[in-house]
């Protein structure tokens, strides 16, 4: 469904992406695990085009993308959860919902599907009903990160990307917000790219992964074999500590 | 001191404060749609009447007709300065644009002079110039349209940006352009949008006050800055607090004309604009904002 063929990233002088590769079928869940500033977001956002790759190539159901505006990638299916969840906190919480939708608006779809949508958003995050005439930046980090997903699933995604869905969350929200994750491949089949610094919640929801190094993939395999793998354990699963160091 | 000429010089400062409102919201919507200051603003202000006279005058066009000839010509000038000076440009830092701007207003200034020459020209009054009496005071029937289309436009504008998807998509824009990119609003086009209403808005003010002010020229420089002003004072905000902004502009500065002296009518309009940068950079109604995580 989605390939990426040795993209290269640069910000400014700095080579924030080094050939990367990777791919995702269709009803996948893939997850990119990696430390800071390992290029986890600069790969979303390479895919998105918001920071274009100044060389590669990214595919998507077979025609390449690399060189479109965001807007254009929202339009060909692909939405972004973004880094922080940037819901626009001057703004209601349904408004922010319907602006989730806004292509399927400007291209004159019914506006009962939109809304019928908009019920199935309200169905995975109740609070989101109890909290619709509300102003996005009143809510806590949590509302506004389900928020910020059932914004992103308006604009019915084929492929749904997330930047660290987890951050400077509660973990009982976190156990939250995986589990409508996993409702969501169960009910929909959408396909996932998930980026997260919390290894073992993305593992353990994930079909497979990459692990990223300073802007290189360094492994990758089935979630459950990385899961094991005593270099992912040592590094992000935060396992085995005390063999390493009595080494 | 006589209440009589309280009234009287509240009224009409109502009235310029209306207008200056009008401008000062364009000012907001740019301002918040693309982080700029479009100093060319003004001129838009000038186009509305300098067309509006050339309508009536060369083409013998008839007022209600060549207002609304007036007003789409202006809007077409606002589009193509977005599509021939702020688009193109390869690095569009905001001190960039705003040199653009200021290097537009006086282009579009120059040709209107020598277009239209220097003079100073009047455009009749929409009905009439009867004085209407209110209180001990007196008004100009034109007094009244200004007011009233005021409203009109503050409210259209209320339901654009509150109740329609392409208002609520520019607000997000002003909020977070990447994040309004990521949900698949284009920015540019509403950038494109922006100046737009703005020039449409601009031109209309331009319009409503020439029976009053008359207009030449040159008239867009020191209204577009009694605009950016009510803007300051208002928060760049596109909404209320600008209108307030203004009209809290337009009174003090009319008051102070009629109680002090004439002379210093435009001294206190940039007396006002320095307090509040000063004091107030957020507005006069704005809070710090706060991030919550």
């Amino acid at each position: 469904m989605l390939r990426l063929k040795n993209i290269n990233t640069y910000y400014g002088k700095v080579h924030a992406l080094k050939n990367v590769s990777l791919h995702l079928a269709e009803g996948e869940i893939v997850t990119l695990i990696g430390a800071n500033g390992a290029g986890k977001t600069t790969i979303l956002n390479t895919i998105s085009g918001v920071t274009p790759a100044a060389a590669g190539e990214v595919v998507f159901c077979k025609e390449p993308v690399q060189a479109l505006q965001p807007d254009r990638i929202v339009k060909l299916g692909i939405s972004q959860v973004p880094e922080g969840r940037q819901v626009f906190k001057p703004l209601s919480v349904e408004d922010n919902l319907e602006l989730g939708a806004y292509l399927r608006y400007r291209s004159r779809e019914s506006k009962a599907a939109i809304h019928e949508d908009m019920e199935r958003v309200f169905a995975l995050f109740p609070r989101m009903l109890e909290r619709r005439k509300q102003l996005a930046g009143t809510m806590s980090g949590g509302e506004q990160q389900m928020l910020a997903i059932g914004r992103a699933l308006m604009a019915k995604p084929k492929l749904l990307l997330l930047d660290e869905p987890s951050m400077g969350l509660a973990p009982l929200v976190v156990q939250e917000i995986f589990r409508v994750l996993d409702q969501l491949r169960r009910e929909t089949g959408t396909t996932i790219l998930l980026v997260e610094q919390n290894a073992k919640a993305a593992l353990k929801l994930a079909d497979r992964g990459y692990v990223l190094e300073t802007g290189k993939v360094i492994m990758e395999g089935p979630a459950a074999e990385l899961m094991e793998n005593a270099e992912v354990k040592r590094a992000y699963l935060g396992k085995d500590k005390k063999e390493i160091w009595e080494r | 001191m006589q209440f009589d000429q309280l009234l009287q010089y509240t009224l009409s400062g109502l009235s310029t404060g209306a207008i200056y409102a009008l401008i000062g919201i364009g000012f907001s919507i740019i301002y918040n749609a693309t982080g700029i200051i479009n100093f060319a603003q003004g001129e838009f202000v000038m186009l509305g009447g300098m067309l509006t006279l050339f309508f009536l005058e060369a083409l013998k066009l008839p007022l209600w007709a060549a207002i609304p000839c007036a007003v789409a010509a202006s809007t077409v000038a606002g589009l193509l300065f977005e599509r021939l000076a702020i688009r193109p440009l390869r690095q569009p830092t905001p001190i960039n644009l705003v040199i653009i701007t200021i290097g537009g207003s006086i282009l579009i200034r120059g040709l209107s002079m020598l277009l239209w020459g220097k003079d100073t020209h009047a455009i009749p009054p929409f009905s009439g110039d009867d004085p209407i009496a209110i209180g001990g005071a007196t008004i100009l029937p034109q007094h009244l349209w200004i007011l009233a289309i005021t409203v009109i436009i503050v409210a259209a504008n209320r339901f654009y940006f509150y109740h329609t998807i392409s208002g609520k998509a520019m607000r997000a824009c002003a909020y977070n352009r990447r994040a309004a990119g990521l949900v698949g609003i284009d920015v540019r086009r509403m950038v494109l949008f922006s100046f737009i209403i703005s020039s449409a808005m601009g031109s209309i003010a331009g319009i409503i006050v020439a029976p009053l002010t008359m207009t030449a020229y040159d008239v867009g420089v020191m209204l577009g800055l009694k605009g950016f002003c009510a803007a300051i004072i208002g928060g760049m905000s596109s909404g209320l607090a600008t209108v307030v902004g203004g009209l809290l502009l337009g009174v003090l500065e009319s008051l102070g004309a009629g109680l002090i002296s004439s002379g210093y009518k435009d001294a206190i309009a940039f007396i006002i604009l320095l307090l509040i940068l000063f004091i107030r950079p957020q507005g006069l109604f704005g809070k710090a904002e706060s991030e919550r995580v």
